[in-house]
């Protein structure tokens, strides 16, 4: 069954835990995580809430793989109405809180109201309470995992938590378990604040049993490892330089954000790149990077460990920094430098440290630096306001506008807002590099055509984690497509979407899809789970996901309008690399992508195509 | 020849493979907290190190136990509990200097390291060669050849 059957539902108004069981057709048709989540809850959260409202719901749910030797079954997703974003959220996260969820014997837990005063949520097995917050209310992510371990004198309990930025409404804070693993984008962070609930502790000794086919179940996942281990990118070059092994790659293709999207290229890149982490510091013969390391059960193990120089200007008499850490993702060196133009390693490596600390998505939180910086720049955000000055490149503006936005001080507080409310306020919303609210991620969609239409089309706003056609586009995964064409990418974007919402909901992360296909989740998710998983059902499965999404947005108020490009994309020409001249041409893959989904032209689902997935 | 296991700690990811392998072998479940084998996480290091029982020659968990329900697999070097004869003391686990031979609550008995009667499931398992299997009596010999390695026999110009 791989599934534990058994939910938790948790009123915080009324301070209850109730366990149900699960319902288990809707575990066929929606697998786990991202697509039974978004399931219960859309069926139980009325589209127009308040996402900061108490008729908020926030789901915290595993995959049927999650937790078992599957490679990567580390995944959990939040799902929730996204506080950045306003439309459906559900936010991806690894290290070990997920597994300990499901060898609790839980699949999914449901929190809705709030609670009156700050509380966590402590499981041991088939027990579940709410305890008092009080005294970690105010503190860090980092505190809060220490403090929980030490009052049940339990070392070995997996604490899902939010910083200081959930509890400030910082936006875009998220959900951090195991000190740095992030259930990152659109705000679920602070919706967890806004319900007065601090964290999420967890122990299981119950495990995952259960498996329906087992002698196969460890054969095929057996095979598949194999597959990870022999791929260049998952057996070397992530284990090698993580994700940031794309930062190089992504700036010669000039297709590296700079600057908020005025520049496709970014002069410093080789400065903070996978690369330059591995070399020694001239201040101390050490590299940045210590080691790489694995969520539970992964075999890939990108995860970069990292400690900073102490003689930083950032660190200098700050010990508590000195320690290993984790370190620089593609995502973040991106967001925190390109972003902004600041090319000092260590500077990047403490503001992620600090976004790690106190819970913030570093993506969405540099890109509303960069934001800042051009207001700026055009006089229009004025040093008085701010401090200091606010400069393109300055590593000291970055450091100081991230200790300020995490613990909710002075200019901290305009910059907690996104950039989207930021720039309206200051009367240029077209300035914010945003899709429905939430900031692009490290890809410019002038060099990489089928981005554009990732974004625009993706239900969470701007994202790179719903069709990462970079791998089709860039690096030829499956198959090489031109990357400045719009040519055939609504059939491509709407392909990686669906197979995506698979990965997504399986319990296993979307970096196995460098070297597998839903061909190889297929049996592994076979021998697992009772019933029939073909193929065929699994491409349904994601898009019934998909469709399950837009329809939540559609009823939220989303229309074509919001499946849209900030104008800088599709007016100003990229100004270098091999992209010089281009602008994204969304418009011409908008309408193909909703008549290759089967919506009408206004982007709604059609009935035929509604009926034709069971919706 | 007799093998042990050898740990490499340098080359663990942390990924647990080795936990559940384990569990899986001996229980039938994906159960980390019934492994015998454990990864532990040195965050500020950044250092992830296994650790299980070396099968010591003379094992004090053996000599300890009232009953005699630890007893030695010649064919494997391994000191294995005979789960009928254990009474659940724990003696043993008091005894053990290395804490590799625990209590399990749900069987009253006492549980460690048996080296799968000479197949173990962790080593299978690990994906990086953290956790080996090798020749007992030359668990150094990858050590010994990567000093080897370093021995400067080339005339200096």
């Amino acid at each position: 069954m791989a599934w534990a059957r058994r939910i938790l539902r948790v009123n915080l108004t009324k301070g209850t835990c109730t366990p149900e069981p699960l319902n288990m057709e809707w575990a066929r048709d929606y697998l786990g995580q991202r697509g039974l989540g978004t399931k219960y809850f859309v069926s139980e959260v009325d589209p127009k809430v308040d996402p900061l409202s108490p008729d908020n719901k926030l789901i915290f749910a595993t995959g049927p793989l999650t937790g078992t030797m599957a490679s990567t079954g580390a995944r959990y997703s939040v799902i929730t109405k996204g506080a950045l974003t306003g439309a459906i959220a559900c936010s991806n996260s690894g290290g070990h809180w997920g597994p300990e969820l499901k060898q609790a014997g839980w699949d999914m837990i449901i929190f809705e109201g709030r609670a009156p005063e700050p509380v966590y949520l402590y499981i041991e097995n088939d027990s579940a309470q709410l305890l008092p917050a009080k005294d970690l209310w105010g503190t860090t992510v980092w505190h809060t995992e220490e403090a929980i371990k030490k009052k049940h004198q339990d070392p070995q309990i997996r604490v899902a938590s939010i910083g200081r930025a959930g509890e400030n409404g910082v936006l875009y804070a998220c959900v951090v378990n195991d000190l740095h693993r992030a259930a990152g984008r659109s705000g679920v962070g602070a919706v967890m604040g806004s319900k007065n609930l601090k964290a999420v502790a967890v122990r299981g000794t119950k495990g995952v049993g259960g498996i329906a086919n087992p002698a196969e179940f460890m054969k095929v996942t057996f095979e598949k490892k194999k597959v990870l281990a022999e791929n260049p990118v998952t057996g070397q070059g992530l284990p090698t330089y993580g994700t940031q092994v794309l930062m190089n790659v992504i700036n010669e293709v000039g297709a590296l954000p700079t600057r908020n999207h005025r520049d496709v290229q970014f002069e410093g890149a080789r400065k903070i790149s996978g690369e330059a982490m591995h070399e020694k510091r001239p201040t101390d013969g050490k590299s940045n990077l210590v080691t790489n390391a694995a969520c539970f059960g992964c075999t890939i193990a990108c995860g970069r460990i990292s400690r900073m120089d102490k003689t930083h200007y950032t660190v200098v008499n700050k010990p508590e920094y000195w320690g290993a850490t984790g370190g620089l993702e593609y995502e973040n060196a991106w967001s925190l430098g390109c972003a902004n133009g600041v090319d000092d390693l260590e500077a990047l490596t403490y503001a992620n440290i600090l976004c790690n600390e106190d819970g913030m998505d570093p993506i969405s939180f540099g890109a509303t630096v960069g934001a800042a910086m051009e207001l700026f720049d055009l006089g229009l955000i004025k040093e008085e306001e701010v401090g200091f000055p606010l400069k393109f490149g300055s590593a000291e503006a970055l450091t100081r506008i991230a200790e300020m936005t995490a613990r909710g001080e002075g200019f901290g507080k305009v910059i907690g807002l996104g950039s989207k409310r930021l720039c309206a306020k200051y009367g240029r919303p077209e300035l914010s590099m945003s899709v429905k609210g939430q900031e692009f991620p490290a890809y410019d969609s002038r060099g990489i055509q089928g981005m554009g239409l990732t974004y625009a089309t993706s239900n969470r706003g701007a994202c790179h984690l719903r069709s990462y056609t970079v791998a089709s586009e860039v690096l030829g995964i499956p198959v090489k497509t031109d990357p400045h064409s719009p040519e055939g990418k609504a059939e491509l974007v709407k392909a990686f979407q669906d197979a995506t919402a698979v990965f997504d909901s399986s319990g296993l992360c979307i970096f196995t899809s460098f070297a597998w296909t839903l061909a190889d989740i297929q049996p592994q998710l076979q021998a697992a789970c009772e019933g029939e998983f073909s193929l065929e059902k699994l491409n349904e499965i994601g898009e019934r996901i998909w469709n399950l999404e837009r329809r939540f947005n559609n009823a939220a108020g989303f229309t074509r309008q919001d499946d849209d490009l900030p104008p800088r994309l599709k007016t100003e020409p990229a100004k270098t690399g091999p992209a010089k001249g281009l602008v994204n041409q969304i418009d011409k893959m908008l309408p193909e992508y909703y008549q290759v989904r089967g919506w009408t032209p206004e982007g709604m689902p059609t009935k035929e195509t509604l009926a034709r997935l069971g919706l | 020849m007799q093998r042990s296991l050898h740990i490499d700690p340098n080359k663990c990811t942390g990924c647990r493979q080795c936990e559940m392998a384990c569990s899986f072998e001996n229980y039938g479940i994906f159960n980390n907290a019934k492994s015998r084998i454990r990864v532990f996480n040195f965050e500020h290091e950044g250092r992830k190190v296994p650790y299980t029982c070396t099968q010591c020659a003379e094992a004090w968990c053996m000599h300890a136990c009232p009953v005699e329900a630890i007893k030695l697999d010649p064919l494997t070097g391994a000191k294995v509990v005979y789960e009928a004869t254990c009474v659940g003391c724990k003696v043993c686990t008091i005894a053990c200097p290395f804490g590799t031979i625990n209590y399990v609550h749900d069987t009253g008995k006492v549980q460690k390291c048996d080296l799968c009667g000479g197949k173990p499931a962790c080593s299978e398992a690990c994906p990086t060669g953290a956790i080996t299997y090798v020749d007992a009596d030359w668990t150094g010999l990858a050590r010994m050849e990567a000093w080897a390695a370093k021995t400067d026999t080339q005339p200096r110009a």
